[in-house]
């Protein structure tokens, strides 16, 4: 981007938003789900031009040495070169590794899943939850997109069934994964002093840094600061605020589907 | 970290206000920093939080490889987070790995706001961190240590960065939660801040609290932190002095 443009973003931010937004504004977001019928759970989430693909696959497989009653969750992400001119093909890099594991830190830490209920076996075989995020445009915010694109796979999943000797049957299920909360990332960046709440491509041009923040009905659940600036405590406390107010919402919109 | 099985002896974290190391619940474990331990490097640190052992290196300002990776205004920060084979109960795999990768970008940027990078163009500052040995908090560990290291090197910097964790165990609050603690406690909150003006710089949270319990965590990590930077000062002056 031209630094013009860039200048302009910073100089205008807390009064309006190259879309029209202010500073408070989350992008309109919609879901579609259970259109990859081969995957166990999908949905394809729509915000503002973001739009971010994830499928949920369920395998088997054996736990954690540590853990041996629980099930596995791995959250993967992907930046396909399909979705913007910046993402290159290749091994994940240091900011998709962020992104999945953020997202995973949100599901994960809501305690949205029993994973004692995934164990088939103590000690030898549990299931195992693959959620992918595959990024098909890129238009900022990946994080909070990504993140309500894993829930709703999750909320769709079906559990596949298992043969008497032990093997998966894909087409045929055993009921649906349990999913008892519903955990929404909202991220706030702080441009110019102002902290601005569901960024988009070109705001994420000139963003200082974020704070991702994850909430569940019972209260925070996960966060991240990412970039390198400083936050103030205040600052932060926006960030939650604005994801408990903006949670609640989303968590009405994905509740009725 | 919520749901782990208990142990017999960790029934209980916490009786009668105190825990099951014997500390109070806003008291830090034993901390020791050591300055210019490894005399190769331009400068270095050693942490010892409770159990956790942290060496941290400086090489640089120097020539940045890849050249794309070269800034032109600024030099560039790395960091390199890794956890010995040895540093915990089952071997970890050398190498690094999904974890080290994340745990190296938010030390990076925890460090980075306090370091005057414009002074080197086009160069780079490697930060190395090994984890000698882990046992709960060795990112808190690592911006301790690498603040310190990155002072003793000589890069102009606005002021240190420390950091501790603050968490949510048997319903209480409790300061730099040990292994113990951070396994089967409810949730994790460590948070790094400048020196000079007491920002935040690195915070992540694991686990549920709610608003009220995350600003009261704050202020216990705001007092350990403050004992934090008096430490790391006094390692510093006592390389100098």
């Amino acid at each position: 981007m031209i630094e013009t443009n860039k200048n302009y973003i910073r100089q205008n931010i807390a009064i309006k938003r190259l879309d029209g937004r202010t500073y408070k504004d989350f992008r309109k977001l919609s879901v579609e789900t259970n259109l990859i019928e081969k995957a166990e759970g999908s949905a394809l989430v729509t915000l503002g031009e973001t739009k971010v693909l994830v499928g949920v696959k369920m395998d088997l497989g054996t736990p954690f040495p540590d853990s041996g009653d629980v099930g596995i969750l791995m959250t993967n992400a992907e930046r396909s070169p399909i979705a913007s001119p910046e993402f290159e093909s290749g091994p994940p890099n240091d900011d998709t590794i962020e992104l999945a594991r953020v997202v995973d830190r949100g599901i994960r830490e809501s305690g949205c899943i029993d994973f004692h209920k995934l164990c088939i076996k103590e000690g030898e075989k549990v299931w195992m939850v693959f959620v992918d995020i595959s990024i098909l445009n890129n238009d900022g915010n990946l994080f909070d997109a990504a993140a309500a694109g894993a829930i709703s796979a999750l909320l769709t999943a079906k559990i596949p069934k298992l043969n008497d000797n032990g093997t998966v049957n894909r087409s045929e299920y055993d009921g649906a994964l349990v999913v008892t909360d519903l955990p929404i990332m909202v991220t706030t960046a702080l441009i110019n002093g102002v902290m601005v709440v569901d960024p988009t491509a070109d705001e994420e041009e000139v963003i200082e840094g974020r704070v991702h923040v994850t909430s569940i009905e019972a209260g925070i659940c996960a966060m991240q600061k990412s970039g390198s600036c400083e936050f103030t405590e205040e600052q932060i406390m926006t960030a939650i605020d604005n994801s408990i107010a903006m949670g609640k919402e989303l968590r009405k919109q994905l509740k009725k589907k | 970290m919520s749901g782990a099985k208990r142990p017999k002896e960790y029934e209980k974290l916490i009786v009668k206000g105190k825990r099951c190391d014997g500390r109070k619940i806003d008291e830090l474990r034993p901390l020791t920093i050591k300055v210019g331990v490894i005399k190769r490097a331009n400068g270095s640190a050693y942490v010892e939080l409770g159990k956790t052992k942290v060496y941290a290196a400086v090489y640089g300002p120097k020539e940045l490889h890849p050249r794309r990776l070269v800034e032109d205004d600024k030099a560039v920060l790395s960091v390199k987070y890794s956890m010995l084979a040895f540093s915990v109960n089952d071997r970890a795999r050398p190498g690094p790995n999904r974890r080290s990768t994340e745990i190296s970008k938010v030390v990076k940027h925890a460090l980075e706001p306090v370091i005057f990078l414009e002074e080197f163009p086009q160069l780079n500052i490697e930060l190395i961190v090994d984890i000698i040995q882990a046992d709960a908090g060795t990112r808190t560990a690592a911006v301790i240590a690498g603040s310190v290291a990155l002072a003793n090197a000589g890069i102009p910097m606005k002021g240190l960065v420390s950091a501790c964790a603050a968490g949510k165990v048997d319903g209480e609050i409790l300061l730099d939660l040990n292994a113990p603690e951070d396994n089967f406690g409810d949730s994790d909150l460590p948070i790094a801040m400048t020196s000079t003006d007491k920002k935040i710089t690195l915070m992540q949270l694991d686990g549920v609290m709610t608003k009220a319990e995350i600003q009261k965590a704050i202020i216990l990590i705001r007092k350990g932190n403050d004992y934090i930077i008096s430490k790391q000062i006094e390692a510093l002056k006592g390389v100098y002095q």
